[in-house]
Order: structure tokens, then sequence, then C-alpha cells
């Protein structure tokens, strides 16, 4: 004869469907409640689910923010600008325009070096595409797009290629050719198609595959041969405006920056955003890596720079002054990743000390808003691009 | 990670205008004016000034502007503030009195500032219709002060043209403006005569000035909604309001889903359990990284024999073509595998070594892999194939050896073939490189490849 325990049945009706039926103890939220067996297992199937609300949802994501800060501000025991004190100032800049590129008919919106370090395509509202040997000043191709506002253009890792999109919603790669009976355009090969205008593009480091940014919330990732969408990339909760590639030659990373004020960080094999990043108070015009890959650097509406590190996971300088109150619009490192350029609103370039956070230099010279800006891929100059139809290149 | 108290869902209630790019600026400029213009707290000294036989009511100097932006803005340079002057000026929140061209000037001009009613925040886009009847009342009256500048008077016989149909109408509503002109006081008639004139200097700028009030078109959708009929300076109304091309129809905004709470709960929790560094190590690496490349940073250390840009000579670049590299470039190689590969020259040079020392297999596999990833899509399945049959594959020609467990991994990821399948194999051959290298230090004759070697050997250490 064995023990028997016996269990008390209680009868009644169930918390969730009323029905007069047996009844079990479950504990939700260290509340008890009764429910019938049939609810039982619904409820253990679909999960804990229904008795989520929306704002407790939204509550826990607050909480879980607010305990994320806490843990990041444990490792926050010093100021990048204070370890930075230590380091030598920097001496004297004489920076000054060498080199002024007439031609383009409207706004200049969009610029990129090949990797001759010489070459440049730049773009402009009226749809022309030009590709400049930047060194002589002459111009070697140009295009017109069936569409103004080309607010996005790269040059391909060979050097044999442009790719460039805007308010036609696309990215369009087009061949150089120095036949002078070739029609640049005759052999445009459609590559990205999104529901909004292209904000930006870049070749990975090969000719094969174009990342793109774009008015429609996504970024892509492109095969070029058959315009096939190898992976797309959804989270920002506005417009994209600019993203910017790993340096790595092995990297398969990227950055990208919105209206939505947030700078993320994904990974291009699974799709998924590794780190996000919210602390500008308006949209992020331009983000571009800092050279060895741990951090990258934003622009923003807010008239101010930023500097993101990966590692800490944390914002870890801002670059502003009381003077500068129009938005920058571009960002880009020098070779060492001392200096940081940034062009603005107010037709001035800012060059700032990454390290110590002190604005170096200014910059005067463009008529009009400064909208891109582009170090060469050897560091001995870097380029501007704006809306007073120009371009220059500084050194 | 997110550091903004600021709730992102409270976006959706909070007025979208105030938080466009635009206005952000001008409430900034605003904030600036006001203090501007506070004589309790030392803002500009207003004053009317005595000329010939009249007064010129409520102006200040352009010298005492940039004085005061000088000093209260923190502006070290004199150029900066007139610059930061001339942008408020050019956007319509101060203008000289004499003058078309919205400019400052650090001298004894005179300036007004601009009344809230016609400032740009108030999101004004002013029709032709507005303008023609501006330009129509400034020929009713008989002031020399009020006399058309010639791309003015060009601008009316436009306008006449365009609208000969409506003519009569616009001839009406500038008499009423007249009439209601006259009413006002001499000297108030003085400061709003030139504040209009100020507003139609940003809204119709003199041909050659820049036009303030174009858009960036990326960050025109968060503008009012553009079927609101647009307002008039004048009062007037248009039964037919033209739309304007540039505006593209606000999204409306998308609201957080349970979904999306959700998706934010992962992703936090896996933001939690990454581990962080503190900011002391990483303003170290950060400092470290600068000051091994300042002397390849040709802005900081100037370019030998020169940069090319700043003397019109390419010698600079005609040696990094040769194949002969300067010992400050080699030690560049020693940094990162990644310096060694980026550099044609090392990446000969380094390869070379590689094929002399010991097997070629080991390389091209490696070579291969990272061809694999750039190629179209359409031949990836045909290249992991290949790689399998020449490098991985039983009896294969150019065997490589991979430890057992990548190995394993690498058999199932050729199952589905793409652009990622050999990456584990990578890994094992990076570390391959770095014992073998290693090894293979001592016996080397050749100074250049050893020194590089020293140092890729140093940098690959750190990744285990």
């Amino acid at each position: 004869m064995c023990d028997q325990t016996f269990l008390a049945i209680v009868f009644g009706p169930c918390d969730k469907c009323s029905n007069e039926k047996p009844l079990r103890a479950v504990y939700i939220k260290s509340e008890q409640l009764s429910y019938c067996s049939l609810c039982v297992e619904m409820m253990a199937t679909e999960g804990l689910h229904e008795n989520e609300t929306l704002a407790s949802l939204k509550n826990e994501a607050e909480s879980l923010k607010g305990k994320l800060e806490e843990e990041r501000a444990k490792l926050h025991d010093v100021e990048l600008h204070q370890v930075a004190e230590r380091v030598e100032a920097l001496g004297q800049f004489v920076m000054k325009t060498r080199r002024t590129l007439k031609g383009h008919g409207n706004k200049v919106l969009c610029m990129d070096w090949c990797k001759d370090k010489r070459r440049i395509v730049s773009s402009s509202q009226d749809g022309k595409v030009i590709v400049w040997d930047s060194f002589t000043t002459n111009k070697e191709h140009a295009v017109t797009m069936p569409c103004t506002w080309v607010m996005a253009c790269a040059y391909a890792p060979s050097g044999c290629a442009i790719a460039c999109g805007g308010l036609d919603n696309k990215c369009s790669v087009y061949p150089l050719t120095f036949d002078k009976n070739e029609n640049m355009a005759a052999k445009k090969k459609s590559v990205a198609m999104h529901t909004n205008y292209l904000s930006a593009c870049s070749f990975t480091n090969s000719d094969m595959q174009i990342l793109t940014a774009s008015g429609d919330g996504t970024c892509a990732l492109w095969d070029v041969e058959s315009g096939q969408l190898l992976q797309s990339f959804h989270g920002h909760g506005a417009d994209v405006l600019c993203l910017d590639l790993a340096p790595s030659e092995t990297g398969n990373t990227f950055v990208s920056g919105g209206c939505d004020k947030k700078a993320m960080v994904w990974d291009m094999r699974s799709g998924q955003c590794i780190q996000s990043f919210e602390t500008h108070d308006s949209d992020i015009n331009s983000v571009r890596y800092y050279p060895s890959g741990d951090a990258f650097a934003s622009g923003s509406d807010d008239a101010t720079c930023r500097l993101y590190d990966l590692r800490a996971d944390r914002e870890v300088a801002i670059y502003s002054k009381e003077s500068i109150i129009f938005g920058a619009s571009s960002v880009d490192f020098s070779l060492s990743g001392r200096l940081l350029f940034a062009g603005y609103n107010d037709y001035t370039i800012n060059v700032w000390d990454v390290l110590k956070g002190s604005r170096v230099s200014i910059l005067f010279g463009h008529e009009n808003r400064v909208s891109t800006l582009r170090v060469s891929p050897d560091g001995t100059a870097f380029c501007s691009g704006s809306w007073d139809h120009t371009l220059r290149i500084w050194a | 990670m997110a550091q903004a108290p600021t709730d992102p869902s409270s976006a959706e209630a909070a007025d979208p205008e105030e938080s466009s790019p635009n206005m952000i600026v001008y409430r900034k400029i605003e904030d600036i004016i006001t203090r501007m213009q506070d004589d309790k707290t030392g803002g500009v000294p207003i004053r009317t000034v005595k000329s010939f036989l009249s007064k010129i009511p409520s102006v200040v100097t352009g010298a005492d502007i940039v004085q005061w932006l000088m000093k209260n803005l923190s502006i070290e340079d004199q150029g900066e503030a007139i610059h930061l002057g001339s942008l408020i000026a050019a956007q319509g929140y101060v203008f000289p009195i004499s003058d078309h061209v919205l400019t400052l000037k650090d001298d004894g001009t005179f300036y007004r500032f601009q009344a809230p009613y016609f400032w740009p925040s108030n999101c004004w886009e002013p029709e032709n219709t507005d303008y023609a009847i501006y330009l129509c009342k400034r020929t009713m009256q008989n002031k020399a002060r009020l006399e058309l500048a010639d791309y003015e008077a060009e601008n009316l016989a436009r306008l006449q043209r365009a609208f000969a149909r409506k003519w009569e109408f616009i001839f009406m509503q500038a008499e009423a403006q007249v009439k209601i002109d006259r009413k006002k006081d001499k000297t108030e008639r003085k400061i709003l005569d030139s504040q209009e004139r100020a507003f139609w200097d940003v809204h119709r700028p003199v041909p050659g000035c820049v036009n303030t009030t174009e858009m960036d078109i990326r960050k025109c959708r968060r503008m009012k909604n553009p079927q609101k009929v647009k307002k008039s300076v004048y009062g007037v109304t248009e039964e037919s309001q033209p739309q304007s091309p540039v505006h593209v129809p606000s999204q409306p905004v998308r609201k957080t889903t349970k979904e999306d709470f959700r998706k934010q709960i992962t992703f936090l929790n896996l933001q939690i359990d990454r581990h962080c560094l503190k900011m002391s190590k990483v303003a170290e690496s950060l400092i470290a990284y600068t000051e091994q490349y300042v002397e390849y940073d040709p802005f900081i250390t100037p370019a030998e024999p020169s940069n090319p840009w700043i003397s019109d000579d390419a010698a600079l670049w005609d040696i990094e073509m040769s194949k002969e590299p300067s010992q400050q470039r080699v030690k560049r190689w020693g940094f990162s595998m990644d310096e060694v590969l980026k550099d044609p020259v090392g990446r000969d040079q380094f390869l070379r070594f590689l094929e002399s020392e010991f097997s070629s297999e080991n390389l091209r596999f490696w070579l291969a892999v990272q061809d694999l990833k750039k190629q179209p899509l359409q031949d990836v399945t045909t290249r992991v194939e290949e790689i399998w049959q020449e490098f991985l594959a039983p009896g294969a020609q150019s065997a490589i050896n991979l430890d057992s467990h990548s190995y394993e991994k690498t058999s199932q990821n050729v199952k589905d073939p793409g652009r990622y399948t050999y990456e584990d194999a990578q890994v094992y051959f990076k570390r391959s490189v770095f014992f073998i290298s290693h090894g293979c230090i001592r016996t080397l004759e050749d100074k250049t490849t050893f020194h590089m070697l020293q140092l890729l050997n140093h940098d690959l250490s750190k990744d285990f």
C-alpha cells in the first residue's frame, strides 16, 4: 500500500473564460489567479503576452533603458579630453583652398574620392553628375540623371564606375568609359530600388556590391550585376540620411544616421542592428568611422558633432560652440583621426581636435551651405561641396 | 547607449514643426536677437540718430552688433562675429536701413531689428501676388526712399505681364494698403516701411545674393500641411492656391506598437549583457592610435617631399607607385594585417614571403576566400564549390590543413553556399600565419620582411 496524496480540486468560474470548471492556481506577476485547465494550456503556449499592455511594455523598455544607462555610467570614469591633456597640443594650421572646381549649374549635394587620390565624382541638384581630375581641375566625364536632386554619389573601388541616385528612389551604376563615341548613359545599370529618395550610397570593398540608405527609413545591400537585394536593414524610425562602412578590409559592419536622431551600427551578414546611439537633439546628417574602426563621428542639425566609441557603447565627446548655431552637414577624419573636419550650413568648415575637444581652425570661402565633405584617400587634402555650385580642395 | 532623457514616442505628441531643422536655427537666432535688444542685460544701444533735416529712428551700428556678438557669444575672432552677424541678417532678423543686400559690416552703418511679424519662423511663403501688391504700392507713394531699385523695377514689369488679367485687383489692394499706411504715425511708418522692405529682401533677394529661404528637400516633409491655405502678407485670400512643387506630403508618424517595444526590450537586454570597456581604456586606445599614425597624417606632419596639392608637384604619388618602399612605409605595414594588405607593395611582399617560406596552398586559399566575398551573386555558388574541390575536399589538389572543428563547421556551411561560407576557416588561417611566421623570423635574412613580420606578429598576438 502506498501513500497517496490527494489533490483538492476547486470548482468554480474560471478567472479568464468564466466557465464553471475545475480550477488550477496560477501565478502571474506575483498575483494568484484561478484558471481552468484549458485556459492554463492556452496561456502556457502563448506566453504571458496577453497580459502585457502597451503601457506595461513601454514601462519595461523605459526601466531597461535606465538600467542600461546606469551600467554604462559605471564605466564612465574619466572624460576623453581629460586624458588627452597629456597629449601635445597641435600647432597653428594654415589650410587654404588649393583648387576650386566650377561647372555645376546648381547646388552640389554629394561627392566621393577615387582610390587614385586625385579623381572625384560630384552630383548636383540639377541632375548632373561630373567626374573630375581635381588635381588639374579638368572634367573627365559628365552624365545627366533623369531626376533632379542627385543626393548620393560614389566612386567604385576599381575606379572604373560610379554610382548615383536621389529623387528617382534608385541607385544606378555607370561604367566609366574613355571612348568618346560612347554615351555614358547608355550603359547605365539600375541597381537599387527604394520607396523614397536615395540619401546615400557606397560600394563595399568591391565593385560588385553597393550599400544604400533611403528616405524610406531603410538601408540595403545590393548585388550590382543582378540588381538583387542581398540584405535589408530595418530599425530607423524615420529617413536614413547617411551611412559609412567600417574601414577594415575584412569588416562586415556599417553605421547609419537618420532623422530619428539615432545612429545605428549594423551587421551586414545578418541584417541585425548591433548597437544604437541616441544623444543628438535633431537629424543626423553625416556619420564617419574613426580610422581605427573603433569609434565614429556624427554631424547633426543640432549644431554639434559627436564622437561615439563602440567598445564603450557610449558618446565620448561633443564638439560644439556657443557661436555655432547652424547644423553640421558632413564630417570626416584626417588620416590619424586627430582632426575632425566638419562642414556646416553657415557656409563654414570647422576643424576640431578630436582628442582635446577644442576647435583648431575655422575655414571661410564657400558662399552658401557646405553640403558634403570628404578627406582624400591618402589624407593629403579634403574636398568640400557647397550649395554655391562649387567644390573646393583644401590642404 | 541611449542617454537621451526624452521618450522617443513623445515626438508624436509634440509639434513636429517645432523640431524641424530650420526652426531649431530660427529659435536660436531669436534668442540671440532678444538678448541683443534687452538693454537691462547689456544689449546693444538702439538710438534715434539725427541726420540732415530728419531723424533716423531706432537704429544700431554694425560695429555695436559685432562687439556684442564677440562679448556675449565668446567669439574671439572678429571675422567670425561678422560672419555670424551677416548670417543673422541674411536670414532676415536684422537689416541695413539703406541697402537691399543683407550683410553685416563692422563700421558705423546703421541697422534695424526686424519686427516679429515678419520673422522667418512664421513660415512665410509669400506669393507673387503679394509681391506685386508690394511693388505696386511703392510706386504709388512719392518718397525718395521708396523708389524702386533696378532689379525691383524689372520684377514689377515681369509681374505686370504675368498678372495682366488680375492687375486691377492688385492695384486695388495696393491702394488700400497705401490708405492704411497713411493713417500711421510718421516715425512708425519709417520703421515699418524698412521692415517690410527687409522682409522682401529675404523672400525676393537681390540677384546674386543667397536666397536663405531655400530648403533642403530631404527636410521638407516635416512642413505644415501643404494643403492648408497659405497666409497672405496683406490679408489677401485667393480661391486657388497653387501647390508648391517642393512639398512632399509628410508621412503619418507610425505609432510604436507592442511588437516594436518587444523588439526594443530584446535589444536592450542584449546591450545590458554586452561587455564594455571603461572610458579610461577607450581614451588610451584612441590616443595611442592617433600617436601611432600622426607621422603619416599630411595635415599634421607635412608630406615628404611635398604635398602635391600645395606644391602642384605630384612627386609624392610617383614615389608611392614605385616598388621601393621607404622605411616609414614598411613600418606602417607592421601596424596591422589590414595595413599590409591595403598597400599593394606591402601585400605583394607579404605574399611572396609566405609563398617562399611554406606551402602556398594556405595563402592561395585565403586569397580565394577574400575574393569570394567580392564576387557577383550569380557566381558565388560555383566559386564556393571550386574552392571546396581545390582546397578542402578529400583528395584535394592543394589540400590545406584545418583543425577538425573548423573543418566540420565549414563542410556544414558549404551545403548552403554564400559569401561567408569560409569565415571560420579564415580565422584559423590567421592563427597559423601567426605561429608559423613567429617560428620563421629567426631564420630570415631579408631585413625588410623581418622587420615587417616582427611588427605584424605583435599585432596578430593581440587577437589571441
